[in-house]
């Protein structure tokens, strides 16, 4: 299953194309669409009036999971959920597999 | 320290008004992404995975109290309340919205200070040695040149579009504090005998894909053509370095494929054919540079050092402060405080806008309100009395910037890797984290030794001149940290070879334990790791790492 | 559509020649560097204005000796990031003591402009948008400079020494 995501032009935001030409920053709401329907889904959002409100938009993998979308890589997590370490005595998560 | 002059502050203006129209005609879309990446990036605005990251220079690392309280401001105003020091001596915000950024411009024109060229394929903050200005090793003040360069390098007509990216840096001191070798452009200042100043000039060092160190292409260029042999480098990569390849674009790449002698040739032929005295750098106008640079006013009433040693004698922690985080200052009673931003289990480099102010603010208390930024991504304040140690460490260990850690291993060099950048290719802050809090315990015994870490091959965290270097990639979807040994950054520049395969994120610090378990064994004396490693080779450390248990 | 450094906009009025195309009577006429070299000294007896496209990895040295003969000599851009045409203009200007018209094209965009010009540039071969967007106020934007160039604006070390050029 694949998903477009891109960041917001005025802020960098990450944020999620939803079908019918919507952009959300919550990755619950993107449309998530089967390998073969990925390419036409990416040609709706790069064919949204222009100037387009997301940069460089592309695909990527992701899935479903307990009614929640996650992308496969760790890259796609991070920027869904935010740095796993935060800034000084912020710290939320730690290292899977570390001590 | 320089201050602008109307000519400094009318540039700084229309650049900011310059960019602000960018910005408008990128919202209105009159410009393509493509079209406007350039032109941020000349300002120093990248897109990172969840915002905007906005590089500040901080030129050759030397902020005023007002600047640092400026950033502290921006930090809180327009970030989440923190910024992020890097290995080019600059700070970074990592939650910036584009629409906001020609107000932070317009701030940081303020207080004198602008973004400009912190990245694009032109001249970056040319870097210098933390402690100049107040090192008892140095010839002069290097930041005169420093600065000098600075403004020559800023919006260069001629070399604005560059094959890639162009770092100058300058020591002039006996120790290099600068990591000159590792620049595509070093300068080290040299007095020649007959007592005129000039440098030595070494070109072609880099990390990145291909780690390379300098070559001196010239052993002294007398001050007065400082400009004309820069332009005579500088015209010869934009000619002939490489725009085909990304990876091998840097000048490095022209240098090692000509050969350095044959590129100093180059350099030499268009030198000469170049109208050197239409460029040439008056002593008068150097003078009036370096006298933004005077001293401070000194307080030189004698310490009471006998005060100072009891209260080290009571307070173990301000003892091993002093131990490790005070350098020999040029003037007596006088010492140069490094800050470290290193404290266990934290972030390398990141201070929060509270700390800014702190830090700021016992600057001005306390050491003339000036502050340096090191490559090693710590803060440095230059002039501070002995007998106010105590007093300032004190106070900054109640703020959580009290850590003993400099030159120690906790002392990490860390890019901020995949919880933030978009070229990462695995985290790096994390792994730093890790080390730290496994290796406090031990690190006094251990002793001077540098870890450095990087999540991609861009190399950003230096790991090729860690003595252990660590560089993060991805391999198949899973973080894997390629180890390095035996790097060196100063003097004694080496970069590090690779150990061999890497391992898995969740042993990195299981497997930095082992090699240090070598070391301590292993090492003779004083060692330090680089020696002990060119003494005894990789294999007992491949041994110790590798071998079937 | 041509702008040139005043900030006005004009048609361009020369033929640029393929290596192929026989020279006409007297137009002003480019040809390219290749062609140039084979039959210079034909061409340099041609009655029209003359001008040289100089690809951008090309010496400018080549071409040195036939300064005086030219009138027009035509950088390129093949991407507004390769900068080489920078040097090339101003070995061209500065070392050469080339006077004639020094033209860019290719990719070239708004916010350059200004490089170019202090490089020695005089005129920018632009698209449609440059009307809209009033490219020629881009001359303007910065006029504080930190070294000297070849268009032999004030640069502000020799300013502040008092000997503006």
């Amino acid at each position: 299953m694949q998903l477009v995501t891109g960041n917001r032009l005025r802020d960098g935001v990450p944020v999620y194309f939803i079908e019918g030409g919507r952009w959300s920053p919550a990755l619950d709401d993107a449309s998530l669409v089967d390998d073969s329907k990925a390419d036409s889904l990416l040609a709706e959002a790069l064919g949204g009036p222009k100037p387009l409100p997301v940069v460089a938009p592309i695909l990527i993998e992701a899935t479903r999971q307990n009614g929640h979308i996650e992308g496969l890589s760790l890259r796609e997590r991070i920027r869904a959920q935010g740095p796993t370490t935060g800034p000084m005595t912020h710290q939320r998560l730690v290292i899977p597999g570390a001590s | 320290m320089y201050r602008y002059d109307d000519f400094d502050h009318r540039f700084i203006d229309e650049r900011v008004a310059q960019y602000r129209d960018q910005v408008r005609r990128r919202l209105a879309g009159q410009l393509s992404e493509d079209e406007f990446r350039p032109l941020r990036l000349m300002n120093g605005l990248y897109l990172q995975l969840h915002a905007y990251m906005l590089r500040v220079a901080i030129p050759y690392g030397v902020l005023s109290s007002n600047q640092l309280r400026k950033l502290a401001q921006i930090g809180r105003r327009f970030d989440r309340g923190y910024g992020h020091f890097t290995t080019r001596q600059n700070i970074q915000f990592h939650w910036i919205k584009l629409e906001e950024t020609p107000d932070i411009l317009a701030e940081l024109a303020s207080v004198e200070m602008h973004a400009i060229q912190t990245s694009g394929n032109s001249f970056r903050n040319t870097t210098t040695d933390p402690f100049a200005g107040a090192a008892a090793d140095e010839i002069e003040d290097p930041r005169t040149y420093a600065e000098i360069i600075r403004q020559w390098s800023t919006l260069h007509p001629e070399f604005s579009f560059l094959p890639r990216k162009f770092k100058i840096a300058i020591s002039a001191a006996t120790e290099d504090r600068a990591a000159v070798k590792m620049h595509d452009l070093g300068l080290y200042l040299r007095r020649n005998e007959a007592g005129e100043i000039g440098f030595e000039v070494m070109v072609g060092g880099g990390l990145g894909r291909t780690p390379l160190l300098s070559h001196t292409i010239n052993p002294f260029v007398p001050r007065r053509h400082l400009f004309s042999y820069l332009e005579a480098v500088l015209r010869v990569y934009n000619q002939y370095g490489r725009r085909d390849n990304l990876y091998k674009s840097r000048i490095k790449i022209l240098v090692q494929s000509l050969g350095p002698k044959k590129f100093a040739e180059e350099v030499e032929a268009e030198w000469n054919a170049s109208d050197r005295e239409a460029v040439a750098l008056p002593d008068t106008y150097v003078r009036e540079i370096a006298a933004a640079f005077a001293p401070p006013n000194y307080d030189r009433s004698p310490t009471d050092e006998g005060a100072i040693t009891r209260d080290a004698a009571g307070n173990s922690g301000f003892a091993r402060w002093l131990k490790h985080n005070i350098a020999t200052h040029k003037v007596p009673d006088h010492a140069i405080v490094t800050i470290s931003l290193k404290p266990i289990g934290e972030t390398p480099g990141d201070c929060t806008s509270d700390q800014m102010d702190l830090i700021a603010a016992l600057a001005d208390e306390l050491g003339h309100g000036e502050i340096r930024v090191t490559y090693e991504q710590n803060l440095v304040l230059p002039h501070v009395r002995r007998d106010r140690l105590f007093t300032l460490w004190q106070k900054l260990d109640a703020a959580g910037l009290g850590s003993s850690n400099i030159g120690l291993i906790s002392d990490i060099i860390c890019c901020p890797g995949m919880d933030y950048c978009s070229l990462a290719t695995a985290r790096s802050i994390p792994v730093a984290q890790d080390l730290s809090r496994h290796l406090a315990a031990r690190e006094e015994a251990i002793g001077n030794f540098s870890i450095k870490i990087s999540g991609c091959i861009n190399a950003c965290g230096h790991h090729h001149l860690g003595n252990i270097g660590i560089l993060g990639v991805d391999k198949n979807g899973e973080e894997v940290y390629q180890i390095t040994l035996g790097g060196d950054a100063g003097n004694d520049a080496a970069i590090g070879a690779i150990l061999g395969p890497a391992v898995k994120s969740g042993e990195v610090t299981a497997s930095i334990d082992k090699l240090i378990d070598v070391y301590l064994d292993r090492r003779e004396g004083s060692e330090r790791f680089p020696e002990t490693y060119r003494r005894i080779g990789a294999k007992p450390f491949k041994d110790a790492l590798y071998a079937p248990r | 559509m041509l702008l040139v450094e005043d900030g006005t906009l004009g048609e361009d009025r020369w033929r640029h020649l393929e290596d192929d195309e026989a020279v006409p009577e007297d137009p002003a006429i480019t040809v390219s560097l290749a062609r140039w070299l084979k039959t210079r000294d034909t061409l340099r007896t041609h009655n029209g204005k003359l001008g040289l496209r100089l690809p951008n990895n090309a010496a400018p040295e080549e071409i040195a000796p036939d300064l005086d003969r030219l009138d027009l000599i035509v950088l390129n851009f093949p991407k507004f990031t390769d900068g080489r045409a920078y040097s090339q203009a101003r070995l061209l200007r500065d070392r050469f003591g080339y006077k004639g018209e020094l033209r860019a094209t290719g990719d070239v965009l708004r916010d350059q402009l200004l490089f170019m010009r202090r490089c020695g540039f005089n005129s920018f071969v632009v698209g449609e948008r440059a009307v809209a967007e009033e490219w020629g106020k881009a001359f303007g934007e910065v006029d504080v400079f930190y070294q000297k160039a070849a268009d032999g604006t004030p640069w502000v070390m020799r300013q502040r020494l008092g000997k503006p050029n």
